[in-house]
């Protein structure tokens, strides 16, 4: 096996001086009558060769974005990747190194931690962040467990606007860790009143911007009356490219900020591996979940960075820390950081505008096809558009002519009289001819 | 020791590198992006001036992440014995194969139609999962290993609650060897937490397992091969123990690798158990993740798998998403979509690659590896239990009695001959712990070198050379770090002001 270094002569060699005759005496602690005689029922070693082929005839049964005019978004968004962020994510010491647990020989982890953490902070215009979760999802859930602990209260409040599936997330966690949880009914537009359910047991409200249907949000008024009533606010980002625009949480007066980091130097990859982001005031820092890099410096006085505040941390608190995550994100913190460090805080802004002039361009386009209606007042690089029929056929009929034509909300939310409404994402890597193609095609379906 | 010292602050092929915010600008960039062509926006006001992030252009972004990089120790540099982390070789065919554009480019929520290969090859990995445990479930969206200990404790609450027994089985016991994790998954779901004691041979002391047991117990967690190496001789009689008692039996299977293809968990009554892929299936551990957790479920917890599920369907695969959230079904959700898909790929190359026999090969050399450091350094260090251990040697800090150096300084030193440490102080129930594991992937040669080494050290430590311990590691990037200052002057974010007071301290 190519992968095994022991040749059979090695192996006798150190089962003698083990000092044991075979190596099945090495399992003699496996009760007898649960050892296995021999392999089990699944296929034999292949060469590097043949799983590539087999490797290859999976993924060609699937229609990458790449192939397709592609216009789907809904919390994960196709944006281009400069070549440089994978050539240093496939670093062998990026790559095949620990959480860096000893800090005098994983500087270069450590520092981009630090560095990203500083990214985070900036962008989100809140105090501290840590080193990364999961993903947004997760992140959002740990986020109102964190409310909970801060204000002592067992109530969250959680938009209807915010993702479907990070609300199923936050209200498993909330269920079964024991709090309550109210979920305001799905609507697209208008006021939403969430205050009606704050009371003096919420811990916090969530929002999220720009929301799932797409619009633009300012939640100043909001957090300002969320804090009136003693509750945190806790903003919810999904494309992160969008903070690169639009007014920051922390100048909006959000407590809590997490997102979902995939949309800087990450693919689609069908879900994951993504980043989720995790920001807030500095005086919640010690309820945080997470790893922090912090800097210190060496014996000679020089600069480094190491691990910190690990007594929030399960491996030192057990069942008393903050939450019991372990591994996060590490490699996919690092694509997020080097494609920023490639942007800079005026390439960000610059592609932010271009998402949105892309998305303006198309909703144009799409709106002009009749039968079409676009929804939204205001949008980021994705909005709402209402169908004469269901838009899950519609985007079945449109894959059918080459186009991944977006999102139903009806996949997300299937019980809400919203069948005929479909998400539309546009990103710099829609080229023009991909807008023409995906009128085109709508046109035709719809007629 | 006296050190030449530079102009640059550069030593040799060992670069001195600020950080991105002292050496970049706003205004700098690496990318080229279409020009905008100032359409009227739709953003209704709510926008920011500035992003104040440093920008570098593209070659010196490349500079400062490979001279980054050139101050972490790697697998593919070196022996990485940390215990229980499973630091294995990562074949790159399995980094090739996840940057298929089929598999890195698509979207979670495309029509299925057009997925079709990605949901094959997740039902592919399903049923290498179940295969290798014996069990007849796996969920396989929990994105790393505590998150799959999350997800089996959440199926083992469900079930409980379907019992209506929600009220009474609130108790979880758990070793004190146990994994940190163990415990705080336990207490994140309302849980209370009740340490079993060790027996002197390492593994959990069956009498006072059973005198914990009642019916208010909902589970038992526990690692196999549990943290000092060992296998829980005990484990089928413990299974049938909890069972009676009404309970479920949780295992943590960080250390599945040592045991794979040798024995199916299933055989053994286990109810629930995650698979760290980075582990046991050698996805890269990535400086910290991301990692991913599927979690294999018995008949009894089956039903309450988490969403989504891939099934088979009229028009072939389907992922089914939504459930009726009635007792007795779906749990709810872990994740937004659907798990790691680009771990699920690494880790379904690597089983292709190794096959069912070479991944009992795999299980074997793991052990074997483990057990010929136990034998060639037991006598020089001091093990505190007796032999075979499984995947990992585990050593006390006996050795180092009255040589005034402890664990912390050994593994230091460590540093300077080349190596990462061990795992230290872990598991919690050995004094001035050092788990030491190999993995199958290194040589004969490696382990002769780093044994060779580890007696140096004992011998050094023994003859009262205590600088080279204390004062190490010397030969890092950087000396030892101040981690008492890091958490009491927090810095954990860059600041313009930094700047000066940096220059300043220099």
């Amino acid at each position: 096996m190519r992968y095994l270094p022991l040749n059979d002569a090695d192996r006798a060699t150190m089962l003698e001086r083990i000092g044991v005759e075979n190596i099945d005496a090495l399992f003699c602690d496996v009760p007898a009558e649960a050892r296995l005689d021999g392999p089990v029922d699944l296929p034999i070693h292949k060469s590097e060769m043949q799983v590539e082929r087999d490797m290859h005839a999976m993924a060609s049964q699937n229609m990458p974005a790449g192939s397709a005019p592609f216009f789907c978004g809904a919390g994960a968004y196709r944006h281009h990747v400069p070549a440089t962020v994978d050539h240093i994510i496939q670093r062998s010491e990026f790559l095949t190194s620990y959480t860096p647990y000893q800090p005098e020989i994983t500087q270069g982890t450590l520092q981009y931690l630090f560095e990203f953490q500083s990214q985070v902070a900036e962008l989100t215009g809140m105090e501290v962040a840590n080193a990364s979760m999961y993903d947004g999802s997760t992140a959002a859930g740990e986020a109102v467990l964190m409310a909970h602990r801060v204000t002592r209260r067992n109530h969250a409040v959680v938009s209807g606007r915010v993702h479907p599936q990070y609300v199923d997330v936050i209200a498993n966690l909330s269920d079964m860790g024991g709090f309550g949880l109210t979920h305001v009914p799905p609507t697209i537009q208008g006021a939403e009143d969430l205050l009606s359910s704050v009371d003096e047991n919420t811990a916090c409200v969530v929002v999220q911007n720009p929301d799932f249907f797409g619009s633009v949000n300012d939640y100043t008024e909001l957090a300002e009356a969320v804090h009136a009533r003693g509750a945190l606010l806790i903003v919810v980002v999904t494309e992160s490219v969008s903070l690169g625009v639009l007014k920051t949480p922390g100048t909006m007066g959000a407590d809590i900020v997490v997102g979902e980091g995939q949309s800087l130097g990450n693919g689609l990859n069908f879900g994951g591996p993504y980043v989720g982001l995790f920001a807030a005031r500095e005086k919640f820092l010690r309820q945080m979940p997470g790893r922090l890099c912090g800097e210190t410096v060496d014996a000679d006085g020089k600069r480094g960075f190491v691990l910190t505040l690990s007594t929030r941390e399960q491996h030192i608190r057990r069942d008393k820390a903050t939450s019991n995550i372990c591994t996060n994100s590490g490699l996919c913190s690092l694509a997020f950081t080097a494609h920023l460090s490639l942007l800079g805080g005026n390439g960000l802004q610059h592609l932010a505008r271009l998402n949105h002039e892309q998305a303006v361009d198309l909703a144009g386009r799409l709106g002009a096809i009749d039968g079409v209606k676009p929804i939204n007042e205001t949008f980021f690089n994705e909005f709402t558009i209402e169908l004469p029929q269901p838009a899950d056929m519609v985007v079945e009929a449109l894959a059918v002519r080459g186009v991944l034509g977006g999102v139903p909300v009806s996949r997300l939310i299937p019980d809400g009289g919203f069948e005929n409404y479909l998400l539309v994402a546009a990103t710099e890597t829609c080229a023009p001819e991909d807008m023409a193609a995906y009128g085109a095609a709508l046109k035709e379906v719809l007629s | 020791m006296s050190e030449k010292t530079t102009f640059t602050s550069h030593r040799g092929l060992e670069l001195r590198e600020d950080l991105i915010f002292e050496i970049g600008a706003r205004d700098r960039s690496g990318v080229d992006l279409a020009p905008l062509r100032g359409v009227r926006d739709r953003l209704g006001g709510i926008t920011r001036e500035v992003v104040d992030l440093p920008g570098l252009a593209e070659p010196e972004v490349m500079r400062h992440y490979v001279r980054l990089s050139q101050k972490n120790h790697a697998i593919d540099m070196g022996l990485y014995p940390l215990g229980s982390c499973t630091m294995k070789h990562n074949p790159r065919l399995n980094e090739k194969m996840a940057r298929l554009p089929g598999f890195a480019d698509i979207h979670p929520l495309q029509p299925a139609s057009t997925v079709q290969g990605a949901l094959r090859l997740m039902d592919e990995l399903a049923h290498w999962l179940k295969t290798l445990t014996g069990m007849p479930e796996v969920a396989l969206s929990p994105k790393a290993g505590a998150h799959g200990e999350l997800c089996g404790m959440m199926a083992i609450r469900a079930a409980i609650k379907a019992r209506g027994e929600i009220q009474r089985r609130m108790r979880v016991l758990v070793p004190e060897s146990a994994h940190g994790t163990n415990p705080a998954t336990a207490a994140l779901l309302g849980f209370s937490v009740d340490e079993i004691p060790a027996s002197d041979d390492g593994r959990v002391d069956l009498e006072a397992f059973r005198d914990k047991l009642g019916d208010d117990v909902a589970a038992i967690m526990l690692t196999n091969p549990n943290t000092c190496g060992l296998f829980e001789r005990d484990i089928i009689a413990i299974a049938d123990a909890v069972h009676e008692a009404g309970g479920y039996f949780y295992c943590d299977g960080a250390n599945f690798n040592a045991i794979v293809g040798r024995v199916r968990p299933g055989d053994l009554g286990i109810d629930a158990m995650h698979i760290n892929l980075h582990k046991t299936f050698s996805t890269p551990h990535g400086g910290g993740g991301p990692g991913a957790g599927p979690t294999v479920l018995s008949e009894r917890l089956a039903a309450f798998a988490p969403l989504p599920r891939v099934v088979a369907g009229k028009s072939g695969l389907e992922l089914v998403e939504h459930g009726d959230q009635t007792e007795g079904g779906p749990f709810g959700r872990m994740v937004a979509f659907h798990g790691q898909m680009g771990m699920f790929v690494r880790a379904l190359a690597y089983m292709m690659s190794h096959g069912a026999d070479g991944l009992r090969q795999v299980a074997d050399d793991a052990v074997l590896n483990a057990n010929y450091i136990l034998a060639e350094l037991n006598g020089t260090m001091t093990a505190p239990y007796l032999g075979p251990c499984m995947h990992e040697a585990l050593f006390d800090d006996a050795f180092l009695k009255d040589t005034g150096i402890e664990t912390l300084d050994f593994a230091k030193a460590m540093i300077d001959e080349g190596y990462h440490p061990m795992t230290m102080y872990f598991p919690l129930v050995v004094h001035g712990a050092m788990l030491i594991e190999p993995t199958e992937t290194e040589s004969k040669a490696s382990l002769d070198l780093f044994i060779a080494t580890l007696r140096d050290l004992v011998a050094s430590a023994k003859a009262g050379d205590t600088e080279r311990f204390t004062t190490a590691p010397q030969l890092a990037p950087t000396k030892r770090l101040d981690e008492t200052r890091a958490a009491r002057q927090l810095v954990l974010r860059y600041r313009s002001t930094e700047k000066k007071q940096v220059r300043a301290a220099e």
